[in-house]
């Protein structure tokens, strides 16, 4: 009982959705106005009934789970499941709706590499400045200063606004600061998707020693299931908002695998057409750089030649590229009444984003179904762009190419 | 780890138990934010220090030009209409950007309050703490006027500090008010430069407020005390240019009482809507 450093019970986090305002964000004229109404209303003796424009939503609900000194809990699930918000309530940043956290300790949370990083500061500025928002003293950063940039390997650049930082450099230094904390509670979201596969190596381990060696308690949030099985003994699972599972890692993980297998929608076999059952998209691999998208489909008669195919959009809308059955030599001369065809892509050129699915099925004639939205994907590439740069500005494709440069002699000094 | 290990409860209404003790805790949060807005800023631009400089000069040429050549209005007690106007821009334009820097603070910092945990009452403080900073710029402006004019300031200079703290109490009230506001309702920002604009025509910046007593009484100048910035202004002009213009203690006093309930406001309203924040921004 002592050692329990965590224990939640019952928790819920409850959303209100706002309709008809499209930014999300609450304008003082809509209220006034609104007031107003309800005030005319009652004046001319009509109810009060206020139009309903709110639908609540649970991020979370019924979450409850203990955590002992020194024990390392990965959380996973797909997207919007709820992890982001149980690490958002147990790092104080929200307060939950139901229910109840007793935590023992000091908790640093870890949310986001590089929070409050100002890139017009140089790298020893910034380990003071993130040091003392994620709840360190000065005194505790000037103690730790030369361990921290040893670890982040930024020596020679301290002295350096960060944005002339790689972003490899950038992530490096963030991630030490927060390294070098001494909380007894450390929560961890998904931050390694940043940085190259030798720095994640290294984070992973130092997440180890913390809590091996040194009694730490972390909770820890990733895509990665190879690195949540690493560090992690003991695992939850949550889907849309519930716990799902909560025991050994390879129960989670396995459990997971089944879920995100049956992601993606599934619609109804309609006798005369040919339909498309169902668009599953690969999660796990998408956050690991790959594409693997089946789609299930269904037909009255044999299709011939059966055409497949996908198109990705980009968050906005606009198309990045498709790719369907007849532009691959192997599958143009395919026929088929039912089955699912699955395209593999192993290094899509895209940059992370979030991306839409439209999935179609046809044969030479025609289209005859046609699903714009058939899966949202969230796309995590291998290579990470540098900071401030947006794949809504510069385009989704991820290119390679070197740059030279010549400077006219009278230019050097 | 000899460090006590206390028992911390989250739930639902719950925040406010640990709040003053966090305030206190993540009082070097505070420096450092203040520290980084005022660092960026003199970094990015050599204009930084100008702007300081700069904006309170050219109001104040406007002022002395419209109240003193077109108006024809008295100075107090003998002293250079010129300094009278920047004794009163000072704690004015300090007002002024604490309050519209405060109000923009929360969204500005969008990212860490949406990120780590804090006591967001830190994050309009340390923009008031930026703005007194280059309130201390201005200060020197004034330095130079006085030598200027060759006007020597008396003992009441000592008092200045004592008005500084009245003009900071002032600012921070309304400024959190105004911060928790324009967080919730994203359209309040476009009422902000108007109170801005208003204020600085209803406070005496550009005119004594000796002449608003003559004209209308005792009575009816008490009412305009409403206003704290008078008391505040007030107290800046007797404090900086000596003269027979005693101290009109009733509006110090008022003033003092509605910053004073302001900040109690502020910080009560700014605390209610602040566990919202992170869900807002």
């Amino acid at each position: 009982m002592a050692d329990t450093v965590i224990r939640v019970e019952g928790l819920g986090k409850r959303y209100r959705l706002r309709h008809q305002r499209q930014d999300g964000y609450i304008a003082l004229r809509d209220v006034l106005a609104d007031k107003a109404r309800a005030l005319g209303r009652r004046l001319l003796g009509r109810g009060s009934a206020v139009p309903e424009d709110e639908e609540e939503f649970w991020a979370l609900r019924d979450v409850s789970f203990e955590l002992k000194r020194g024990e390392v809990l990965g959380i996973i699930g797909r997207n919007g499941a709820g992890k982001s918000t149980l690490l958002k309530i147990l790092s104080r940043i929200t307060e939950p709706t139901e229910g109840r956290v007793r935590i023992r300790g000091r908790v640093a949370s870890l949310l986001e590499v590089g929070t409050g990083f100002h890139p017009e500061l140089t790298g020893r500025e910034n380990i003071f400045l993130n040091g003392a928002i994620l709840g360190m003293t000065r005194v505790e950063i000037r103690r730790k200063f030369d361990e921290i940039a040893a670890f982040a390997e930024v020596d020679r650049f301290l002295d350096t606004p960060v944005k002339r930082y790689s972003s490899g450099m950038y992530v490096r230094l963030a991630f030490a600061v927060a390294a070098h904390l001494e909380p007894e509670i450390l929560v961890v979201d998904e931050v390694l998707a940043v940085g190259d596969t030798e720095f994640q190596k290294k984070c992973l381990g130092k997440m180890k020693e913390v809590s091996s060696s040194e009694g730490r308690t972390v909770l820890f949030v990733s895509h990665n299931l190879a690195a949540v099985r690493n560090i992690c003994r003991l695992c939850i699972l949550l889907d849309k908002g519930r716990v799902v599972l909560l025991g050994p890692v390879d129960d989670a993980v396995a459990a997971y695998s089944k879920l995100t297998a049956s992601s993606g929608r599934i619609r109804p076999v309609r006798a005369d057409m040919p339909t498309i059952t169902s668009v599953v998209v690969n999660e796990q691999l998408a956050s690991a750089g790959q594409l693997s998208i089946g789609i299930s489909f269904e037909s009255p008669t044999v299709l011939h030649p059966l055409i497949v195919g996908v198109v990705v959009y980009s968050e906005l809308g606009s198309a990045v590229f498709g790719f369907n059955t007849a532009q691959d030599a192997k599958s143009i001369q395919w026929s088929a009444k039912k089955g699912i065809a699955t395209l593999r892509i192993a290094d899509p050129p895209l940059l992370s984003g979030t991306y839409r699915i439209a999935a179609f099925l046809g044969d030479k004639m025609q289209n005859y179904d046609v699903i714009e939205d058939a899966a949202w994907l969230t796309f995590i590439s291998p290579v990470t762009l540098p900071m401030g740069v947006d794949a809504n500005y510069i385009g989704y494709t991820r290119v390679s190419g070197e740059w030279t440069i010549d400077i006219p002699a009278a230019e050097h000094r | 780890m000899t460090r006590e290990v206390e028992e911390l409860v989250l739930e639902a209404g719950r925040t406010e138990r640990h709040y003053w003790r966090d305030l206190w805790r993540y009082r070097e949060l505070l420096y450092i934010l203040a520290w980084r807005d005022i660092a960026v800023r003199y970094k990015q631009t050599a204009i930084g220090v100008a702007w300081a400089l700069l904006q309170p000069l050219a109001q104040m040429v406007v002022m002395v030009v419209i109240f003193s050549k077109v108006a024809n209005m008295p100075s107090d007690g003998g002293a250079p209409y010129a300094l009278m106007v920047f004794a009163a821009m000072l704690p004015w334009q300090f007002f002024a950007t604490s309050v519209s820097s405060a109000s923009m603070s929360i969204a500005g910092n969008a990212n860490l309050i949406s990120k780590v945990y804090f006591p967001r009452l830190i994050v309009p403080a340390a923009a008031v703490v930026t703005s007194l900073v280059d309130f201390f710029i201005a200060f020197a402006i004034l330095v130079a006027l006085m030598l200027w004019y060759g006007y020597a300031p008396s003992w009441r200079m000592l008092t200045l500090p004592l008005f500084v703290l009245l003009a900071l109490f002032a600012a921070f009230g309304p400024g959190l008010l105004i911060t928790a506001l324009n967080t919730e309702y994203r359209d309040f920002r476009y009422v902000i430069p108007f109170i801005v604009q208003f204020g600085l025509y209803v406070s005496p910046v550009g005119f004594s407020s000796e002449v608003i007593r003559e004209r209308f009484g005792d009575a009816l100048f008490l009412l305009y005390s409403i206003n704290p910035m008078v008391g505040v202004i007030d107290g800046f002009r007797w404090a900086i240019l000596g003269g027979e213009v005693p101290l009109h203690m009733p509006a110090l006093a008022l003033s003092f009482v509605l910053s004073a309930g302001f900040l109690a406001l502020g910080v009560l309203y700014f605390r209610r809507l602040e566990r919202s924040f992170a869900d807002v921004v």
